[in-house]
Order: C-alpha cells, then sequence, then structure tokens
C-alpha cells in the first residue's frame, strides 16, 4: 500500500508541476493545489499506513496510528486553504489590474 | 570593571547625540568625548608595573557559555602597548579634532560616535584572547574606518575612497576569518593563549601553511602593504585627524598586531619569514618610492605611512628567526629585530601623528596643501615649522630624534639577517641591507622635500585661498605634546624599553631569552656599520635633494597605466559590467524561469545526493495490503488529476480538482484519520466554492498553443520531480532508522485530559504551533479582504471617472 501511495504522490506531483510551469494564472493555482494534496498524502503515508486503529484514546484497541503525521497534515491542510485563497484572489486582482493572466505578460520589467 | 573601560566607547557613543543636541551650542562635543579615552588611558596605566614585572592578566565574561563564546579579555605586554598607544593618541587627537572641527559647519555627533565606535572596536581587537571574537572587532574597525573616511559623504572622492578601503579592507578580513577557523579546527579552541600552549598540534598539521596565508593577507590588506597598499592614500580624503588616529597610529597597525600577536605560532617556518620580511621589504621600498613623486602633502604622508609600516613588517619578520633559533645567542639577535619592530611602531605613532597634524594646520590655515603652491611658510608659522621638523628629522632617521634609534636598529637587523645562512638567505641575504638602505635615501628625500617645500623657500601669499596665521594652540598642543615625546624618548629609550617595549617582546617571542643589557637602547654604539650606511644615507639624500628639480618632474611622469590604481579600477568595472550582464542572464523577471530554477535545484541536489550516498534502497515487507477498494480510488484519483490538467473548460478543471480533494479525504478515512477526513471535506468544500466564485471573473482557460520546446521542457521537468520525490519517499521507507516517537503521545489522556491524541497535539502539546497557524490564517485572511475591498474601491473610482 505505502508504494502504491508513492507512486500516487509521484504522478500528482508530476501533473502539479506541470500545471505550476504553464503560462496561464489560473492552471498555477490548480497545479498548486494538487501538489498540496500530493504532500498531505506523503506525510500521510511516511508514518506507516493501515496500522491500529484511530488514534482516539477510547479505542480500546492494541496499536493506534501514528497521530503525529496526522497532527502536521491537519495543519497543512489549513495553512494550504489559506494559502490557496489569497492567491486565488490574488491572480484575481492580478487580472482585473492588468487584463491580462498570462504569466509572461505579467512579468516584471527588465530594468527593475 | 576591564571590561567597563575596554567597553565605556562603545557605551559613551550612545551618549553623543545628546550631549550634541543640547550642548554643543555651549560646548564643542569633543571635550565630553575627551573624557572617554582620557579615562581609559589612565587606568591602563596602571598596569604598567605589574606587566613590567611579567604578570599578565585574564577578564572573562560569560556571553554564550554553551558554544565556547565567551568574551576573554587578556592583558599583556603587546595588548597593554597598543591599548596605550590607542587611549592615548586617542586623547591627543581629540583634543586637535576640537580645533579643527567646525562646531558649527560638521556634524560632529556623526563624526564622534564613528571615532568612539573606532576606539571601542581597536580595544577589544588588541585585547581580545578570543579568535572569533577578535575577528569580530577586526570587521568593526574597518566599518568605522569606511564611516570616517565617507564622513564628507558630498565628495565622490570620499565615498570611492571609502569603498575602496572596505572593499580591500573587508577582502582581507574574510581571509582572517578563514585563517582563524583553520586554526580552531586544527587547535579544537578559540583561545590564542590554549593555541600557543599546544603548539606541536598545530605546526604538524596540514592546514598549518594554508591558516598562515589566510591570517596573513587580513594583516597585509589591514596594514596596507604591497599590493594592497592602494586604499591607503585615497583614505586620506577622512578628516586629518581621523588620518592622524586610524591611518596612520592604530587602524593600520592592527595588521602589524596581528602578526606580532601570531609570531610565536606561525614565527620560524621559513614561508613566514619569507612572507613578512619579503613583503615587508618590497612595501618600504615602494612607498618611499612613490611618495617621492607626490605633490600633496596628505598623499605624501601616506605613501610614507606604507613605506614605514613596511619597514615595521620587515623587522617583524626578521623577529620571527628568533622563533627558529630560539634560545640561543642568534635567537637573541634577531629578538633584538622584534624589539626594533616594537620600538619603531612606537616612533612611528609619535612622529608620524604629529606630521599629519601638521599637514592638518597647513590645510587649514592656507587652504591648501599642495607643495607646488606653498613655501616660505616658515616665517608666518614658526611653531608648526619646528614641529615639523622635529618630525620629518625623526622619520629621516636623524638625531636627535627617536627616529634615529629605531633605524639605526632596522640597519642592524638587516645586516645580521644577510648573514643568518638559513632559510636560502645566504645567497640573496644580501639584498636586504641594499633595499633597506636605498629605500631609506628615498625615505630621506621625502622628508627634505616636506619640510623645506613647504616651509623653505619664498613665501607666496598670493597662491594661498586666505591669510595665513600661526594657527591657534589648541590646535598646536597635540603635535607638540608628540614632538616633545619624539625628542624625550631620543634621550630616554629606556624609560619606555623597560616598563613598555620588553613586556610586549616578551609576549611576541616568549621562547627567547633576552636580558635587559640585550634590550638596553644606546644612542653610540662607535663607528660601526649602522652608523656609516646613516651617514651614507645623508650624504646621498642630500645630493638627491639638490638635484631633485631635474629628476622629480620625471617620476611625475610614471604613466598612470601601469600604476595598481589603475588596475583596481580596471578590475572593479570589470567586475561590475561581468555581474550585471550575468545577473540580467538569469533574471528575466518571468515567474516561469525561476520555479524551473527552483524545481532543477530540489531535482539536481536530492537526486545526485540520493545517488552518491548510496540513499536509494526499497524495502516492502513493511506495506500494509492493498485493498481493491484502494486502487479503484487510486485510479479514479490519477484520472481526476489528469481531467484538471487536460481540461478545456473551466467548470471541468474545478469539478475535477474537487474531486482529487474529496478522495484525499477518503484515503484519509482508510488511513484511520478521521480528523483529518471531516477537516479535509469543510476544506474542500469552501474551496471549491471559492474557486467557482472566482472563476466568475476569471477569463476562460485557453487552449494551450505555446510551442513544442516550451511543452517539452515542462514535462521533463514535471517528470523528474515526480521520480524524484518517488525514489525520496520509497528509499525513506526502506531506511527505517529510528522508532517512530508518536507513543510518547499516547499519554495524552493523563497530561492533557484528551483521548483523541491528534487533538491533544494541537491544541495542547504543541499549542503555540497552532497559535501561529491560526495567525497565518488571520493574515491570509486580511490579504484577502484587502484584496477584495480594493476592487470595490477601484470600481467607484472607475465609475466617478
Amino acid at each position: 500500500m505505502e508504494t502504491l501511495m508513492v507512486i500516487l504522490v509521484g504522478i500528482l506531483i508530476s501533473i502539479g508541476t506541470y500545471l505550476i510551469l504553464s503560462k496561464q494564472l489560473l492552471r498555477i493555482v490548480l497545479g498548486a493545489s494538487i501538489v498540496g494534496h500530493a504532500v498531505n498524502l506523503l506525510i500521510i503515508t511516511s508514518g506507516g499506513l493501515k496500522k491500529g486503529s484511530a488514534p482516539l484514546l477510547g479505542e480500546k484497541a492494541a496499536g493506534f496510528a501514528d497521530a503525529i503525521p496526522q497532527a502536521l497534515v491537519l495543519t497543512a491542510i489549513v495553512i494550504n486553504f489559506a494559502v490557496t485563497a489569497l492567491v486565488l484572489v490574488l491572480s484575481y486582482r492580478a487580472y482585473k489590474s492588468f487584463g491580462t493572466d498570462d504569466m509572461e505578460q505579467l512579468r516584471g520589467n527588465e530594468h527593475e | 570593571m576591564f571590561y567597563t573601560f575596554i567597553f565605556l566607547p562603545l557605551i559613551s557613543a550612545l551618549f553623543v547625540p545628546l550631549l550634541y543636541k543640547y550642548f554643543n551650542r555651549l560646548v564643542h562635543t569633543g571635550w565630553f568625548v575627551l573624557v572617554v579615552p582620557l579615562t581609559i588611558f589612565i587606568y591602563l596605566l596602571q598596569y604598567i608595573p605589574g606587566v613590567a614585572a611579567g604578570d599578565t592578566y585574564k577578564y572573562t565574561l560569560s556571553w554564550i557559555p554553551s558554544l565556547d563564546m565567551n568574551i576573554v579579555f587578556y592583558v599583556d605586554g603587546l595588548s597593554l602597548l597598543f591599548g596605550l598607544l590607542i587611549s592615548g593618541v586617542g586623547a591627543l587627537v581629540i583634543v586637535y579634532s576640537i580645533y579643527y572641527m567646525s562646531k558649527i559647519r560638521e556634524a560632529l555627533h556623526n563624526f564622534y560616535i564613528y571615532l568612539l565606535m573606532f576606539m571601542g572596536a581597536m580595544l577589544g581587537l588588541v585585547f581580545s584572547d578570543h579568535l572569533l571574537v577578535l575577528y569580530g572587532f577586526w570587521e568593526l574597525t574597518s566599518v568605522s574606518s569606511f564611516l570616517l573616511i565617507s564622513y564628507w559623504y558630498e565628495r565622490k572622492s570620499s565615498r570611492q575612497g571609502a569603498l575602496k578601503a572596505m572593499l580591500i579592507t573587508v577582502l582581507g578580513g574574510f581571509g582572517l576569518l578563514a585563517g582563524f577557523i583553520m586554526m580552531i579546527m586544527m587547535a579544537d579552541t578559540y583561545s590564542i593563549r590554549e593555541i600557543l600552549a599546544n603548539l606541536d598540534v598545530i605546526q604538524n598539521h596540514a592546514l598549518f601553511i594554508p591558516a598562515m596565508l589566510c591570517v596573513l593577507l587580513g594583516a597585509f590588506t589591514k596594514s596596507a602593504q604591497f599590493p594592497f597598499s592602494i586604499w591607503l592614500p585615497d583614505a586620506m580624503e577622512a578628516p586629518t585627524p581621523v588620518s592622524s588616529y586610524l591611518h596612520s597610529a592604530t587602524m593600520v597597525k592592527a595588521g602589524i598586531y596581528l602578526v606580532a600577536r601570531m609570531t610565536p605560532i606561525f614565527g620560524g617556518s621559513s614561508v613566514w619569514f619569507w612572507l613578512v620580511a619579503g613583503v615587508g621589504l618590497i612595501t618600504l621600498l615602494y612607498g618611499s618610492l612613490t611618495a617621492l613623486r607626490q605633490t600633496d602633502l596628505k598623499a605624501m604622508l601616506a605613501y610614507s605611512t606604507i613605506s614605514q609600516l613596511g619597514l615595521i613588517m620587515c623587522l617583524l619578520g626578521v623577529g620571527s628567526l628568533a622563533v627558529y633559533f630560539g634560545a640561543s645567542d642568534s635567537g637573541t639577535v634577531f629578538g633584538v629585530a622584534g624589539f626594533a619592530a616594537l620600538f619603531h611602531l612606537f616612533n612611528h605613532s609619535t612622529f608620524k601623528g604629529s606630521l599629519f597634524m601638521v599637514v592638518g594646520i597647513i590645510d587649514h590655515e592656507t587652504g591648501r596643501r599642495d607643495i607646488r603652491y606653498l613655501g616660505g611658510l616658515m616665517q608666518v608659522m614658526p611653531i608648526t615649522f619646528t614641529i615639523a621638523l622635529v618630525g620629518g628629522l625623526s622619520m629621516a632617521g636623524l638625531p636627535p630624534f627617536n627616529g634615529f634609534l629605531s633605524k639605526e636598529m632596522f640597519f642592524a637587523a638587516v645586516n645580521e639577517v644577510s648573514q643568518a645562512g638559513i632559510f636560502g638567505l645566504s645567497k640573496i641575504g644580501l639584498l636586504f641591507p641594499i633595499i633597506a638602505w636605498i629605500a631609506s635615501i628615498f625615505t630621506f628625500v621625502y622628508c627634505m622635500i616636506f619640510i623645506f617645500k613647504t616651509f623653505g623657500g619664498t613665501y607666496r601669499p598670493e597662491k594661498l585661498t586666505r591669510t595665513v596665521h600661526e594657527a591657534p594652540w589648541g590646535m598646536l598642543f597635540s603635535p607638540i605634546i608628540l614632538g616633545l615625546l619624539v625628542i624625550f624618548i631620543f634621550f630616554f629609550p629606556n624609560v619606555l624599553g623597560k616598563y613598555i617595549l620588553t613586556p610586549a617582546l616578551t609576549s611576541m617571542l616568549p621562547m627567547t631569552e633576552m636580558s635587559s643589557y640585550d634590550l638596553k637602547i644606546s644612542v653610540w654604539h662607535g663607528l660601526n656599520l649602522e652608523l656609516v650606511m646613516t651617514i651614507g644615507v645623508i650624504v646621498v639624500g642630500l645630493l638627491f635633494f639638490k638635484s631633485s628639480k631635474r629628476w622629480i618632474q620625471a617620476m611625475r611622469n610614471y604613466p598612470q597605466g601601469l600604476t595598481l590604481n589603475h588596475w583596481y579600477n580596471k578590475g572593479l568595472s570589470g567586475t561590475e559590467r561581468f555581474s550585471t550582464s550575468l545577473t540580467n542572464g538569469y533574471m528575466t523577471g518571468s515567474l516561469r524561469s525561476y520555479l524551473i530554477y527552483t524545481f532543477a535545484f530540489f531535482v539536481i541536489v536530492l537526486l545526485s545526493s540520493l545517488l552518491l550516498l548510496y540513499g536509494i534502497r526499497f524495502d516492502f515487507s513493511n506495506d500494509a495490503a492493498i485493498s481493491v477498494f484502494d486502487v479503484g480510488l487510486v485510479l479514479a484519483m490519477v484520472i481526476a488529476a489528469g481531467t484538471v490538467l487536460l481540461a478545456g473548460n473551466r467548470i471541468v478543471a474545478i469539478v475535477a480538482l474537487g474531486a482529487v480533494g474529496y478522495m484525499v479525504a477518503m484515503f484519509f478515512v482508510i488511513f484511520r484519520a478521521p480528523d483529518l477526513a471531516l477537516t479535509q471535506m469543510v476544506v474542500e468544500t469552501v474551496s471549491t466554492l471559492l474557486f467557482l466564485l472566482c472563476f466568475y471573473h476569471l477569463p476562460k482557460l485557453t487552449k494551450q498553443i505555446e510551442r513544442i520546446p516550451f511543452k517539452l521542457t515542462n514535462l521533463i521537468i514535471s517528470i523528474a520531480m515526480g521520480l524524484t520525490v518517488t525514489l525520496l519517499a520509497l528509499s525513506a521507507n526502506g531506511h527505517k532508522m529510528f522508532e517512530p516517537i508518536t507513543s510518547f503521545f499516547e499519554n495524552a489522556f493523563e497530561l492533557a485530559g484528551a483521548k483523541n491524541i491528534v487533538n491533544a497535539i494541537l491544541v495542547d502539546f504543541r499549542g503555540f504551533d497552532t497559535m501561529l497557524e491560526i495567525s497565518v490564517l488571520a493574515v491570509a485572511g486580511l490579504g484577502v479582504y484587502v484584496l477584495v475591498h480594493q476592487r470595490s474601491k477601484g470600481r467607484e473610482q472607475h465609475e466617478n471617472e
């Protein structure tokens, strides 16, 4: 299962990177979001999968799933959301102000 | 107690702006500042008896004890000599500056803050025993020198001179840091004392020579040795008190101090001897020769300082032979050379300090310091003339002035070295006395030019911009004190020798046996070779001076293209052009380029380190079982992500992205993470909504009509990224190097009263992290709000128009 998940993460990262490298702002936002999902899956995979029960002490189980990656991912999900929201609004503003969402036209001046 | 005095300049610098603001109209700020060096000088005086008796004092101030970073001050003969010079000359320079710097026109608070900063840095430098602390103070002297040179920053030449000094001395500073780090690695200690106690470890280490070269680079740049000397003449753009203090009496001697301090460690090796003595000798010749063709008095003194520093450096190199010979007769002979170095160092501070002040007076009173306009000032400024005569003749090496004594000792040292018979000296050792003698003739001639072209000849007031008077007494006070010292030391050299120079020599050459008889300085040695050489210098020098009109113009016509400065300027502008084109080459302004650099770096560094360190190892034995449901989920996720990639319609792309997110939530369910699944569901719903809202305003997805190379680059990079992550994660799974630490948190109920471990980690164990996470959310929310709000304002403006 871990190997399968890692391969899935690799595919998602590839797709996300490809989107991020494209010229259109919207695709970049979509790509970043996919990379975020991939990283979350990677973190949770690194703790080992399907071992023990959910980390709830009430469950009378022999062992629990690793709680640390879960705590990390929980933080990551929320931060990811914040970043996505900000980038989304930012790209919207950029489009409104400059009238284009092509990154090649949004690039900085030569001599700044 | 001791720290208070060493840090006094730095602390009192904080009060200078207040004193300037409230009292400057009544009292010149310099009078307050004067208290600082005077206090330190008087405080340091009380160490003289103890240090002369052979005692040393160590003061430790804990700073970061866990890293062995402590401020350790060590008082021995060498540091005390420098400490007295810094505070003593400092006091005299401040008295002088009170009359030199106008309290109405000048930004005195800046000036005195920089000056105090320098004083504190310099004191810290000479008293530090901790190598890294010493380095810190070393760089602080460079910085304060930069600030002082650029004090009249509205002048272009000041800024350029400051920049040049900074670039060269900081280059040497980096060398010094590298050298110190190598020394620390070799000896496994930060303390110079402890390194001296374990010399064998260092001297047989492979890094011995590299460390020595790096330390010497620092010393040579700071002490303006050839070919790094070019910064010193340009540093003369600073106000004259600064030139007199930093660029002749103290800061440029930091390199000398360092060489003296490191002599017991590195001395005795042939590389050290040849570099220190050889570079010193070349600098001596170069400086004296170049000083001859200067017309600006200050530039002349700058080159003369370079030349004199070379002389001291050369003597230190010769003195280092004493380490090689150890406790023997030859050791004692070369030990005297080291003694002469310290003696000349002190003498140079006295006569050169007074000469700089004389130039300042001339500049201040006549508005000129070019010898082509000056002349005959003897009649109008008799006292200044007397001081210049004393200082100039001392520099030329004539009796009855202290320069004569140390010059004689210098000749004795170079004569001895030609007969030392080691390090290949038997073949070319004779060059030492010959070059020294030639350079001394040049020195004599430029001293004569300095004195007699300025004060002798006919007085031509029409060439001067001001009516000339004798300088006020306050301005004459400091040079007079220094001039009196010049004469006093000639008649009573052994007072200085016994109480200050001998202990300094002991810390420089601890292994050499020196009796007080060896170190007795006497005026008359009988008619020996040294005296004949001095008489030769005077005779030939006078002939040259008399015929100076014929050859000096030829020297001034020396082509500019061959000077070191020309090469420095060319190199600097070349570097600037090169770095501009390089930067413009890769800083394209396109986000995609920057991302490509980032991704390429990620792939190259991680993949190559995985390969080079044999990190790739797979271990599938612990993998959990795969059910049919899992496979279906993975396939569905790949399809959804592929749809995002290929979708031509934005709604399709968003819905597919939402599907990816919900499937992530389902994975969390399978992986026994209920909290994550819940959060992911909520967040995914909200962000899909947000996407849909924004899409209303955003343009449609365009068909990708990019060229093939563009797509191919993207494809290669994205596949490489995916591959790297996969390999890295698989290898991480293959190396189970540590036990999971999750059991550490299974006492969540006892400690936090929570049955949900994940929640306990988030809100209790790592509560601060969560708080910061919330602040990230708040900032992002604020950002979103502002961006949206700005929209409506923009629209209003639009409507108004």
